[in-house]
């Protein structure tokens, strides 16, 4: 089966290991015998909100962020219609402040967003650096864990009632106050874990395949057989050990 | 010297022969951590009284090798202040000043976080700034942040300072714009050219207008020769060029440097691209200074490497060449070098402490893929290995050529057991795992403490 993947602004937004989860999507999705199809989506260009099964967004530096939103703000029609038809999207960091309502400035600024999760972010003064561990409940009654590392300035406030992608058990999350870390809407998964986020959490990696080969046509998790994951499991294992020892508090 | 410096000099010497004594390392920080304390001003004080001023030199990459180049350069025939083992935060310039109080020139490597401060108190006749590359944003935050402090930092700067720029790093080379005690340094030779634009390049969109900016060359990330073609801004004319440069893989590089006292044929023991960068900014930095073409030359052809950076340390009739990795421009550089003759086995240790980074992301934006076609086998090593292992696995390595192995020692011993004697074994390795490799093989007594490395 072949999986449409529409990568918004590579050249912009790859600050630290974006196409590291690329690369794990690609190569699980080959192990299944399934072709990841990956597209840049860049300034000016149109997204078909049908064009795709999986959308991703990554991270920039602020200076980078700051020349494609505006762009990012404009596709929000086309972002939306594809989530509400079940599209899988993973944004990440940046692209995940992007992805909300907006981000307000120090100074009192406010760049507007392609609002598809119920979020806003404000910036703070102290950038909340470090390991992170969360605990998630995609599917109830399945717990799994992510172990990532993040990097922003930005507290995220999700609405009230929004669903975050999990619960912070080491690290500071969305705003360093809440517990909550990320956001979920559908198929939609936004979170500031980088680092990167899919080779140590391959779990998640395949969630999203999942959902991206059921937009396509073929059915869903049932298509992909485990795969023998000892030294991501392994990885994962330091990371959330890390995020215990030294992840971020408030 | 007063009383009061005199005495707080005295006691932290002291502190830093106590730390030897006691076996903690090379106190090479020990004694500036002290006066640093007691009195920041000091620093002021020590600085001011160098007869031929200071020089201070930072980057994000080469900025130890750049700097150990400049005191092979100036060391003939004055006496330096230099913080020769890489403390390069305030209180190793304090150390720097303590132990070289009869020095004539002070020369400091700098780290890019504590440049503000050190231009303000040490008032260096000469800056030399390098580059800027994505760089353990875990500490540094944003290149941008760390570009802004800078700015910051130079305008304070009275005009007869000499402003050293890399101008083949838009924003580097953006600092000296308008300033006339400037010199611009860079590469010119496009036939080293990348066939384009890394994926872990950084500055490239217009700093005047934000399009894109088109490169009649990359050579090394994001430097090179740039132009935007919407509003124009360009690479600034180069004063010190580095032109018709030959590489010769591991082992050695050579290229003309062209500056406005004429031009040199340079002899470099070390290789790579990025090593001619350094070379042209050490040069660039030492005519400044006042040093003769012949000067640079010579000292340049003497060079051996700046400690860890690329060493080869024989061991039981087999040798060991390590060569520091610590961003993604770094480490494709070295892959670059590598390219040329891929080691049958290549060990890549990471670590994750807060001097390696604490996230190792960025391992994801080393183009390690050219090496992985070729290479026979990859050990991963370090605390971070199973990481790296990935890394290599979703790169497209098969895992019959790879092996995680954690300890650093029993990763090292394998590469040995590996390769043939009389060949070496090449290792990349993080800054604390460099570290650690070090002591091992000094436990070895394969090679001296670097505190114990003869001055030039």
């Amino acid at each position: 089966m072949r999986i449409r993947v529409g990568h918004l602004y590579p050249e912009y937004l790859n600050i630290y290991a974006d196409r590291g989860n690329i690369a794990v999507l690609t190569r699980r999705a080959a192990l299944r015998g399934h072709e990841l199809d990956v597209r840049a989506i860049g300034l000016g260009d149109t997204l078909d909100p049908v064009g795709y099964d999986l959308l991703y967004v990554g991270g920039g530096q602020d200076r980078e962020q700051a020349l494609i939103a505006p762009d990012l703000a404009a596709k929000g029609d086309a972002v939306r219609a594809a989530a509400e038809r079940g599209v899988a999207i993973l944004a990440v960091c940046g692209g995940y402040q992007l992805l909300g309502r907006g981000y307000r400035g120090r100074d009192g600024s406010f760049m507007p967003g392609a609002a598809l999760f119920p979020h806003e972010t404000i910036a703070g003064e102290v950038r909340m650096i470090g390991d992170v561990l969360l605990e998630c409940e995609l599917d109830p009654g399945t717990r799994r864990q992510l172990a990532g590392f993040e990097n922003h300035a930005g507290r995220t406030r999700l609405d009230p009632g929004a669903e975050p992608l999990g619960r912070v058990v080491a690290g500071f999350g969305n705003d360093g106050s809440s517990g909550a870390e990320g956001c979920r809407v559908g198929n939609a998964i936004g979170t500031y874990l980088h680092g990167p986020l899919l080779p140590r959490n391959p779990w998640l990696a395949d969630w999203l395949i999942a959902r991206a080969l059921t937009h396509a046509g073929a059915g869903g998790p049932e298509l992909l057989t485990p795969l023998a994951d000892e030294l991501e499991e392994e990885a994962f294992r330091v990371a959330a050990e890390r995020a215990r020892k030294r992840g971020g508090r408030c | 010297m007063g009383v009061r410096l005199a005495l707080e000099t005295a006691v932290a010497r002291t502190a830093g022969a106590l730390s030897r004594a006691a076996g903690r390392g090379g106190g090479t920080t020990i004694p500036g951590k002290v006066l640093w304390k007691l009195d920041p001003g000091s620093v002021d004080e020590l600085a001011a009284r160098l007869p031929q001023g200071v020089v201070v030199v930072s980057a994000t990459n080469g900025k130890t090798t750049t700097t150990a180049m400049a005191a092979e350069i100036l060391g003939d025939g004055r006496r330096l202040a230099w913080n020769r083992a890489g403390a390069n935060l305030m209180s190793g310039i304090a150390s720097a000043l303590v132990a070289g109080r009869r020095a004539d020139v002070g020369l400091f490597e700098v780290d890019e976080g504590a440049l503000p401060e050190a231009l303000g108190r040490t008032n260096p006749r000469v800056v030399a700034l390098g580059n800027l590359f994505r760089d353990q944003l875990d500490r540094y935050g944003e290149l941008e942040l760390v570009a802004e402090r800078w700015r910051g930092a130079v305008a304070e700067l009275p005009y007869e300072t000499t402003l050293v720029v890399n101008a083949d790093d838009a924003v580097v080379a953006d600092l000296a714009d308008g300033r006339t005690a400037a010199v611009r340094f860079g590469l010119d030779d496009p036939r080293h050219a990348r066939p384009r634009l890394q994926h872990a390049a950084d500055s490239k969109y217009c700093l005047r207008c934000g399009a894109p900016y088109e490169f009649a060359a990359a050579y090394v990330g994001h430097l090179g020769d740039y132009r935007c073609p919407q509003c124009g801004h360009r690479r600034p004319d180069l004063d010190v060029a580095a032109r018709e440069i030959e590489l010769r893989g591991l082992l050695a590089s050579r290229f003309r440097l062209a500056t406005p006292v004429g031009d040199a044929e340079i002899e470099l023991a070390l290789p790579g691209l990025y090593n001619v960068y350094n070379a042209a900014a050490a040069a660039a930095l030492s005519l400044a200074v006042g040093a003769s073409l012949e000067d640079v030359r010579s000292g340049l052809a003497r060079f051996g490497a700046a400690f860890g950076r690329f060493e080869r340390i024989a061991s039981g009739g087999k040798s060991i060449v390590l060569l520091l990795v610590k961003n993604p421009a770094g480490a494709n550089e070295v892959v670059r070098t590598l390219e040329t003759g891929v080691p049958p086995v290549l060990v890549v240790a990471l670590n994750d402490a807060i001097a390696d980074g604490q996230d190792v992301s960025w391992i994801w934006d080393v183009d390690f893929e050219p090496l992985l076609e070729h290479v026979g086998l990859v050990i991963a090593t370090g605390d971070r290995a199973a990481e790296l292992g990935l890394r290599m696995t979703y790169g497209g390595l098969p895992p019959e050529r790879l092996e995680v192995i954690p300890s650093l020692e029993s990763a090292l011993d394998r590469g040995l057991g590996l390769v043939e004697a009389g060949t070496e074994l090449v290792v990349l390795p993080t800054y604390t795992a460099m570290l650690s490799l070090r002591s091992i093989l000094e436990g070895r007594g394969a090679v001296r403490p670097y505190w114990e490395m003869p001055a030039p």
